[in-house]
């Protein structure tokens, strides 16, 4: 400490600050005991921290629309969602919904947004199958009027303006990132073509296309652009551009590469095929017409969404904003209600249980405590599986409870009880084996309240009751209050019990979160019950806290 | 000693026998009583059953033999709580969820005393103990005095007419225990509470009590006054308890107007007052009070026995001098003498000759 008069920091005998020659002093040390955590701390990191934290992600994240099919987006932003969307929406459709079948991205899509409305999916997958088919009928129109457009090197040199024309940098970043975005990959490098700048103001959609193509033959199936012949969506790009009244006013002063030849096929454009895009897609798949469908799309084109959350608690998103589903299909709210009270009931009767064993344990002298201690943790020898499937036998209708039952005349043979794969199954197991969880803590604290205090009670005047209740109990609390912690959150979360005794009323929420994980591939629903459960397990802890106090648990 | 069949007796145990296994006896044949009003003291060394006694007196260990009385009924079958007999233990048994008001205030509730009564008493018994203005805090705050003083005040709250208190004083320091036995000492005299006090700090004993009971091997080798105690220890266990002590071997010549002859292992002969000896030829140990011991030959009687010491060591210890003398073959023989202005200073080397009034040196059983 410094005295008084001395008012700057306070100096080591060699002059440098104290404070700084204490921390070099204690550098080594705090290095040393950093690197004995480091291990255990990457570990969880790596498989705690960031799973969860993905977890919460997943939860809300919904890029797949927006990635797999951003004009669309885009374009749908407009529409009012009354009857079916305008034109232009199934154009840019038609072109999002050619690269993602070429990078066969659709079905992803396609499944993501079955999860919402069911019969999505198949629409999808149909449609991502006629692109190529849509686009040919343009193609084989075109070339017959010039098969130059058939060439790859002839689209290669029309596209890039010619050798030293002034190239649309931009264009090419934005399809390449459109791109990424699909594929998930970053992508790095030359591509050995740039959009020609001014081609492109002429012939936005064809160039957009081609640039399309471009950056996907030489990332996706690494082949040289030059050499690749364009993929069908150039070609309704094309006629789209040509038909635009404004297209032949500047083709006419235009000089670059293929000029002519875009004259002339400008000059024949009424005789090609008319571009309707939207009656070739509903004729791939008349559900391309359901309003429903487009609102679905419409709702979750966002990156972020709320959707999956809704989904878990029994709502949903319409166009009129959120709503409760129909009573038929809530099933979440149900799941959470009875994981909550059967979480409660396995805490109570594990509670009512343990008590006792665990007092008789802490007042037993030492050699038989230990005794009863091994006797206690026996279960953790056994797999839980084979813990499990024992309740399994024992409670079942030809099982051994139920013929000692029958056996003994309290039961008659045909109206044996049903205990498994039902609520009472779950609860009858969990409790066994949740139990040490809750004897160990309520032991080691009742270990530590001496006898003297129930004799003292006993001194003043109490009877057995009363000096247990008012003395000894109170005393006894942290070790109630952690082991029903430990068991509560436990059972919340527990998934292999329930499945295998519950049956169908006596599943968990983790249960329906495994399914959505490993079965109906539904991750992000499955997070944001994972996420729900999460927090309902951490608000229960604040309010453990507020009410008993977290410094009052004790595990030893 | 054995003064059973009293019917004064507030407190009384007849022929009490205990034993924890059904081989060993830990309590052999205890009889005790003590009147209403009396501080009494058990004393004896760890294991010498005087804990045993006094949680059989309060009810958490069953008598396997015997009956003990609170004022004239048998009490062998009452539960604790119905005793009535407030206790205070060893490590203050505070209850630690409580506020020492709560602590107090327990055995009022459990007595279904009404609310405003309680609260008064509650008070009453703080103030009595100075901790007043400490109603509100939790045991863990208060200090190891203070926390003494609370179980003093919660084991008496519900005016018990019997206290029994085990090795209260034994956690605290030793300012504070001296402090603390006054006190206590103090307030039991003063409510006129019967109170037994066990302990196995002799000096405790000795300041506190009416009557000191000395506990060996399951039996009360001594029952009395403090005084009578020191100075006339009735077996040589007890004169070796109680007090410093000098003790040599020999064997009695004569017993003579009461006065024994007593002859050393080394030869040499001395007085003693015979205790527990009966007749010419028993070995015996005679005792001696380290302060009763004489070196200056004018004080002795003419024609008293003397010793030849060799002066051992010399410790200076402010109000007296210690003093480590070989004598009779021992080197482990004391004397004290008080730092007066005419006092000798004896050197180390020097050779003396010590007596003692054959009355001081008492010729004891030679276990």
């Amino acid at each position: 400490m410094s005295d008084t008069t001395h008012t700057g920091p306070v100096l080591a005998a060699d002059g440098t600050p104290l404070k700084r020659s204490l921390r070099r002093a204690l550098r080594a040390q705090k290095l040393r005991a950093l690197a004995l955590i480091a291990p255990l701390l990457i570990f969880v990191l790596l498989t705690f921290i960031a799973p969860i934290a993905d977890m919460l992600f997943r939860s809300v994240e919904n890029q797949i629309v927006g990635r797999t099919l951003p004009m669309t987006v885009e374009e749908l932003r407009d529409w009012d969602g009354e009857g079916t969307p305008a034109d232009s929406v199934y154009r840019a459709l038609y072109f999002d919904l050619f690269l993602a079948a070429e990078g066969k991205e659709h079905t992803k899509l396609g499944s993501r947004l079955n999860y919402e409305e069911s019969g999505i999916s198949s629409m999808f997958r149909t449609t991502g199958r006629d692109v190529d088919n849509i686009g040919k009928v343009y193609q084989k129109a075109i070339e017959k009027v010039n098969p130059a457009f058939g060439e790859g090197a002839f689209w290669y040199d029309m596209m890039s303006g010619g050798q030293g024309a002034e190239g649309n940098e931009t264009l090419l970043s934005n399809q390449i990132g459109r791109l990424e975005g699909l594929e998930s990959k970053t992508f790095k490098g030359d591509i050995g073509f740039v959009p020609g700048a001014e081609i492109y103001k002429i012939l936005p959609n064809a160039t957009r296309a081609y640039t399309a193509f471009a950056a996907f033959t030489v990332f996706m199936d690494e082949d040289v652009v030059a050499e690749e012949d364009p993929w069908e969506a150039v070609y309704p790009a094309l006629l789209l551009d040509l038909r635009e009244p404004a297209t032949m006013a500047a083709l006419a002063g235009y000089q670059g590469p293929g000029a002519q030849e875009l004259r002339d096929l400008a000059a024949q454009a009424d005789t090609l095929p008319p571009v309707d895009l939207k009656a070739a897609l509903v004729e791939s798949n008349e559900d391309w017409l359901r309003t429903e469908y487009w609102e679905v799309i419409k709702t979750y084109s966002p990156p972020y969404t709320t959707g999956y959350f809704l989904n878990a608690i029994d709502m949903e998103k319409t166009t009129d904003g959120i709503a409760l589903r129909a009573d038929d299909e809530r099933i979440y709210g149900i799941l959470f209600k009875r994981t909550m009270f059967m979480s409660m009931v396995i805490t109570f009767s594990c509670i009512a249980l343990g008590y006792p064993v665990a007092w008789i344990m802490s007042n037993l002298p030492a050699r038989s405590a230990n005794l009863l201690m091994i006797l206690v943790l026996l279960p953790f020898w056994t797999s839980l599986l084979v813990r499990t499937s024992a309740w399994k036998i024992m409670l079942q209708q030809q099982g051994v409870i139920n013929d000692v039952l029958v056996w003994l005349g309290l039961v008659a043979d045909e109206s044996r009880l049903v205990m498994i794969n039902n609520q009472f199954g779950t609860i009858v197991a969990m409790t066994h084996i949740l139990l040490p969880f809750m004897i160990l803590p309520m032991y080691s604290v009742m270990q530590t309240i001496p006898q003297t205090y129930l004799r003292a009670a006993k001194s003043l005047g109490a009877n057995n009751w009363t000096a247990f209740w008012r003395v000894y109990f109170p005393q006894s609390v942290p070790g109630i209050g952690a082991g029903s912690i430990l068991v509560f959150i436990l059972a919340i979360g527990y998934y292999i019990t329930p499945e295998i005794v519950g049956g169908t009323t006596g599943t968990f929420i983790s249960n329906r979160i495994a399914y959505h994980i490993s079965t109906s591939l539904n991750w992000g629903l499955g997070a944001a019950l994972g996420s729900i459960l999460l927090a309902v397990v951490m608000v229960l802890y604040y309010a453990y806290d507020k009410i008993v106090g977290i410094d009052n648990v004790k595990l030893g | 000693m054995a003064n059973t069949g009293n019917n004064d007796a507030f407190v009384a145990f007849e022929r009490v026998q205990k034993s924890y296994d059904g081989e060993t006896l830990v309590v052999k044949d205890l009889n005790l009583s003590l009147p209403k009003g009396e501080f009494l003291t058990m004393l004896g060394p760890s294991g010498s059953g005087k804990t045993t006694c006094l949680m059989m007196l309060a009810g958490f260990e069953t008598a396997t033999h015997g009956e003990i009385k609170l004022d004239g009924i048998s009490i062998n079958n009452i539960p604790p709580h119905k005793r009535g007999i407030g206790m205070v233990f060893q490590n203050y048994a505070l209850f630690p969820h409580m506020t020492i008001a709560e602590n107090l205030s327990f055995p009022l509730e459990v007595r279904k005393i009404g609310k405003s009564d309680r609260e008064a008493k509650v008070k009453r018994a703080l103030e009595m103990v100075e901790m007043g203005a400490f109603g509100g805090r939790r045991p863990a705050q208060l200090s190891g005095g203070q926390q003494q003083r609370v179980a003093l005040a919660r084991a008496l709250v519900f005016e018990p007419e019997l206290v029994l208190m085990d090795e209260p004083l034994g956690a605290l320091d030793k300012q504070l225990r001296e402090k603390m036995q006054f006190e206590i000492t103090h307030l039991a005299h003063e409510l006129g509470i019967t109170t037994v006090y066990v302990t196995h700090d002799q000096t405790e004993a000795l300041t506190m009590s009416d009557r000191v009971a000395v506990f060996n091997d399951g039996r009360i080798q001594q029952l009395a006054p403090p005084d009578e105690l020191y100075e006339s220890p009735q077996n040589s266990f007890v004169a070796q308890f109680i007090g410093e002590n000098n003790t040599l071997a020999g064997t009695v010549q004569e017993i003579k107007d009461g006065l024994a002859l007593v002859k050393l292992d080394n030869g040499d002969v001395i007085d003693a007052t015979p205790v527990n000896v009966e007749k010419a030829g028993d070995r015996t140990l005679i005792s001696i009070r380290p302060e009763r011991v004489e070196f200056n030959r004018d004080r002795l009687s003419p024609d008293a026995h003397t010793l030849k010491a060799e002066v051992a060591e010399f410790i200076y210890m402010g109000d007296i001098f210690r003093t480590r003398l070989k004598v009779a073959g021992r080197d482990d023989f004391i004397i004290k003498t008080r730092n007066a202005p005419d006092q000798r200073r004896l050197k180390p080397g020097e050779m003396i000759e010590i007596g003692w009034l054959a009355e001081d040196c008492r010729a004891l059983d030679a276990t």
